[in-house]
């Protein structure tokens, strides 16, 4: 919780006074990086809901939408990433992802076993919106792999080579 | 014959284990030893004349690729892109620690101070 | 046919070199061209969600060993090396090899798989779980709690990363 805090103080703080320019890559990097985030974030969105009729899915459609938010964390620094996505509502993201899961898994009556396709009547396949629970699950393998990589990384970029004693 | 391929990427990934003193070195081989058994598991599910698993409306499909691998190894690769991941804070903690990569100069600097690292 | 052995032999080669190299960057970028190889094998294999995956995921891992790599002085002290734990190592190996030709003896021949599970996933995918990607269907329908303990899995790793990121001394405040 202290630790919590503590970040959003910094960031209020530290934001002003940094411009963008000096934290981060040069300015070609930034400005393709600027074009192309978010078409990757789409693209990875597109993946995700599309995974039951192209190849794709939730893993790959989560791991697009990490590389792109890990392309704003490369070349515009950490902070200016993490004023897109907070530390704590990507762990939020994260957690949320896992508790969809486990809540498409329990609904349903008491003579469908746990984690069971519940749906008695199937939509239309091969369209979009068919109706069955592989979507929704699926877009709860995004949210969970997407975040949970960027928390990863997150946490990796920041220890530090020395230990400040 | 191809299969013996595999195997010899799996036996440099336990060569790399077993002898290399670096701790970058041991997790590449970690990750060298996660792709023998990917890539052993999607050759185990070839067909001949096979198509991918999917499904189209306008055409039969008669051969299909065995899907059952594909699967296991999709939900493999999440867990070990994790497991590096893990690896990797282990080893930036230890270079914090000991400032050096090495496996065998960490055990002489515990050896000779033990009351050093009680957060390693 | 001769690709994937083409590819397989480009893995072993950049397995080897990986290993080998005395540069640690170098090391690391030689395993990102491994894990395209086996991307390029899987699209061959007919597995494109395979595919995707593998190169999404490598480039993750490279850029995570990277950042491992210059933190620090990049080269491997060059050290005397233990040749009778070398020699060990190496007979043993050998006769993981050899053993190894019993091993693929049982095994399937190459293009003919068993598939005595999923011939019935592959005829009951569209109708049960009204799907048309089967992989898809495997994953998160048939298969669902390999899945589900995968997601577990990411979940205690990030936990594990957390803690070990923060486990400074215990009187200094936490601020990364």
């Amino acid at each position: 919780m202290k630790n919590k805090t503590n970040n959003k103080i910094k960031h209020k703080t530290k934001i002003p006074d940094n411009p963008q320019a000096e934290q981060g890559m040069s300015i070609i990097v930034k400005t393709v990086t600027r074009l192309t985030v978010g078409v990757l974030f789409v693209y990875g969105i597109n993946v995700a809901l599309h995974g039951h009729i192209i190849p794709g899915g939730g893993f790959a459609g989560g791991a697009i939408i990490a590389l792109s938010l890990l392309n704003l964390v490369l070349a515009f620094g950490r902070d200016a990433a993490l004023e897109k996505l907070s530390q704590t509502w990507a762990i939020i993201f994260t957690t949320l992802g896992l508790l969809l899961f486990m809540v498409v898994g329990l609904f349903g009556n008491n003579n469908i076993p746990i984690l069971a396709n519940f749906f008695q009547d199937k939509g239309s396949i091969l369209s979009l919106f068919c109706i069955g629970n592989i979507p929704l699950l699926n877009i709860a393998v995004c949210l969970q792999v997407g975040a949970g990589i960027f928390v990863i990384f997150i946490y990796l970029v920041s220890i530090k080579p020395e230990a400040d004693k | 014959m191809i299969y013996f391929l595999c195997f010899i990427l799996f036996s440099i990934g336990i060569y790399g284990v077993l002898v290399k003193r670096n701790i970058i070195k041991l997790i590449i081989s970690t990750m060298i030893l996660n792709y023998a058994v990917y890539i052993l598991l999607v050759l185990m599910g070839f067909r001949w004349q096979g198509q991918v698993p999917v499904f189209v409306s306008d055409q039969e499909i008669n051969f299909m690729v065995d899907p059952l691998p594909q699967s296991m190894v999709m939900v493999a690769m999440i867990v070990g892109l994790a497991v590096t991941a893990l690896l990797v804070a282990v080893a930036m903690r230890l270079y914090q620690q000991f400032k050096t990569f090495d496996i065998k100069e960490i055990i002489e600097i515990k050896t000779k101070k033990p009351e050093v690292d009680n957060n390693a | 046919m001769i690709d994937l052995y083409i590819l397989l032999i480009l893995m072993i080669i950049g397995a080897v070199l990986a290993l080998e190299i005395k540069d640690l960057l170098s090391a690391v970028i030689i395993t990102g061209a491994v894990g395209l190889c086996l991307s390029a094998a899987f699209l061959l294999l007919k597995a494109p969600d395979l595919a995707m995956t593998q190169l999404i995921v490598e480039i993750v891992l490279v850029i995570i060993l990277v950042r491992a790599t210059i933190f620090t002085d990049s080269r491997v002290q060059q050290t005397k090396r233990n040749y009778a734990n070398f020699i060990a190592v190496l007979i043993s190996i050998s006769f993981f090899l050899g053993a190894s030709g019993y091993v693929i003896a049982k095994l399937p021949i190459f293009g003919k798989p068993l598939m005595r599970i999923s011939r019935t996933y592959l005829s009951e995918a569209l109708s049960q779980a009204s799907v048309n990607n089967v992989v898809a269907a495997i994953t998160l329908d048939y298969r669902i709690f390999d899945t589900f303990l995968a997601l577990v899995a990411l979940f205690t790793c990030l936990i594990a990363i957390m803690a070990l990121s923060r486990a400074k001394s215990k009187e200094q405040k936490t601020n990364f």
